[in-house]
């Protein structure tokens, strides 16, 4: 079993306040890895860690060597209003095969239809980006994934604003790029839809609380833990104290540690 | 017809000084107005306004130490513009400050600076074609700078397109990709002020940035495409120009302000005419499409 994505005791956050608290584990090559938990418990962070957007507070997050990263922001920076066509949006994704400077081939133009039909937009190739509906653009930006033809899919909340049917469409799509040995997390915030379409799970509340095969990791007993874990920040929150120097350790596994890790946060308050 | 001929052809025909102007004019356009279009489309068209001040300091330097000079005055303008550019963007990027903000607070104390710079030693005179310019007293100098300028800006725009193109339309995901956001970012503020500096000499300071942003904006009314409306910018730029020196060869006018409202009365007709303008919004359409 390779990693293709490595956390070594990952603190991710903003303003000293941790969104992601003391991460360990790999996320295998060729996993298909659904990340779960409450509003604020770091899901997003934890995307933008990998993608490295957010600079870790401690710890590292390492990609493989080689990999190449596809990212589906859960709220693009997108500029709708920016004169620009479906077409000129998934071309982006061309990015990292033909760079600044490299030609868009005809097989290129191809594979961007091909990707367009795939999220059941054929034929919008030439629709201006300010006449796309929510759901639309959501698909539009899922064809540039699909597009970029990356190692590594990270996709924030990809169903948000999208039909039942096209969920199906685009699940099928994120088995398929499964069964293609693509390494895929994805946030997702339907229990259900995880428990059916996903192999394994990530639950977080800040701290990790479970990480595994999906119905395990998604037990009542751990959702019962993650729904425990306070949203907002405490400012008068002690200073984690680094590794080994007294009462919060914060080494070892995963699943002992999050009980601990999760009370420190609380009893400060 | 020969009318026509008397009053578009003959003066630029005649006088080795409107063709200069015309030339320059022209180059400027093509210049200035792809880069206006972009700058309009970041939504930094006060930012243009705002570098076009920040110069003023760099160019009085200039003229402090050799008079009224081009080649020094052009490039005082050009460091202070890269200073106020740089420093600006650095504010916004380290600390909280928005980029509005700062840019402001830079260019007003370089507004101020230059004002007094121009004033130890300079008269009125003096400090009106700083600020206006005097497109109709082109040199060789200024024409050889101009055409530098747009040469190197269509081939930025060339090299960088698609880099400026992703920066304004998903910055998130150029940084996701590629590490050029930043870099392509201070290209594309070198460019404002390097055409900038090339507009002051025919335009003034204050003018230089409507032949930037007015033909932009107008562009904006007629296309939906990125392509397109920078080659309309560039075309109303030049008839701009055209209409411009004309108006102020028959009319006795300034050159440079009858150049910038040229591009005005466009870019009004635009907003009322355009396809993406008033009339078509507001007309009201009884037929409409069953999908």
């Amino acid at each position: 079993m390779s990693a293709c994505v490595t956390f070594e005791d990952l603190t991710l956050g903003y303003n000293s306040h941790p969104a992601i608290h003391h991460l360990n584990g790999a996320v295998r090559r060729g996993s298909l890895t659904a990340v779960v938990g409450a509003n604020g418990s770091g899901k997003s962070t934890l995307m933008k860690g990998i993608v490295g957007l957010v600079k870790p507070m401690a710890g590292a997050c390492k990609v493989a060597a080689g990999i190449s990263m596809a990212y589906l922001p859960q709220q693009s920076e997108l500029d709708r209003s920016f004169p620009a066509r479906v077409v000129d949006l998934v071309s982006l994704g061309l990015w990292p095969r033909r760079g600044l400077l490299g030609r868009h081939t005809a097989d290129d133009r191809r594979i961007v239809s091909k990707a367009l039909s795939a999220v059941g937009l054929e034929g919008f190739e030439q629709r201006p980006l300010d006449t796309l509906s929510g759901g639309q653009l959501q698909r539009t930006l899922f064809a540039r994934v699909l597009v970029q033809n990356a190692d590594l899919i990270l996709l924030d909340e990809p169903f948000n604003a999208v039909d039942a049917r096209t969920v199906t469409d685009l699940v099928a799509l994120i088995k398929r790029w499964h069964g293609e040995d693509r390494t895929i997390m994805v946030v997702v915030h339907d229990l259900e839809l995880v428990r059916q379409n996903f192999p394994e799970a990530l639950l977080l509340a800040r701290a990790p609380i479970a990480w595994g095969e999906v119905g395990s990791a998604l037990s009542a007993a751990n959702l019962l833990r993650a729904r425990q874990f306070h949203e907002a920040w405490n400012e008068d929150a002690p200073w984690c104290a680094p590794e080994g120097s007294g009462d919060h350790a914060h080494g070892g596994d995963v699943h002992t540690h999050s009980h601990d890790g999760h009370h420190h946060h609380r009893g400060a308050a | 017809m020969s009318a026509v001929y008397d009053w578009a052809i003959a003066p630029f025909a005649e006088f080795a000084f409107m063709q200069r102007a015309l030339l320059g004019a022209v180059l400027l356009s093509i210049s200035a107005c792809p880069v206006g279009v972009f700058l309009m489309l970041r939504r930094m068209s006060l930012t243009g306004d705002a570098m076009a001040h920040a110069i003023l300091p760099g160019a009085a330097v200039g003229f402090l130490l050799y008079g009224l000079e081009i080649v020094p005055m052009t490039l005082g303008g050009l460091i202070a513009g890269v200073v106020v550019a740089l420093g600006a963007g650095a504010v916004s990027r380290l600390t909280i400050q928005k980029e509005d903000a700062s840019m402001a607070a830079f260019y007003l104390i370089s507004l101020a600076l230059g004002v007094l710079i121009v004033s130890l030693r300079g008269s009125n005179v003096d400090l009106m074609h700083v600020l206006f310019g005097t497109v109709l007293a082109l040199n060789d100098d200024a024409l050889v700078l101009i055409a530098s300028i747009a040469a190197v800006t269509l081939v930025a725009l060339a090299v960088f397109w698609r880099a400026l193109v992703a920066e304004c339309l998903d910055p998130l995901f150029l940084r996701s990709v590629s590490r050029l956001g930043p870099p392509v970012h201070f290209v594309f503020l070198g460019l404002v002020v390097l055409n900038l500096v090339g507009g002051f000499q025919a335009l003034g300071t204050l003018l230089a940035v409507g032949l930037m942003m007015l033909p932009a904006a107008a562009a904006r009314f007629w296309t939906s495409r990125v392509e397109p409306m920078c080659l309309l910018a560039v075309g109303f730029g030049i008839v701009s120009c055209v209409a411009g020196l004309l108006l102020s060869y028959h009319a006795g006018l300034p050159s440079g302000p009858a150049i910038i409202l040229s591009a005005g009365v466009i870019y009004a007709l635009s907003i009322i005419a355009g396809t993406r303008g008033v009339l078509a919004a507001r007309v009201p359409r009884n037929a409409h499409r069953t999908a």
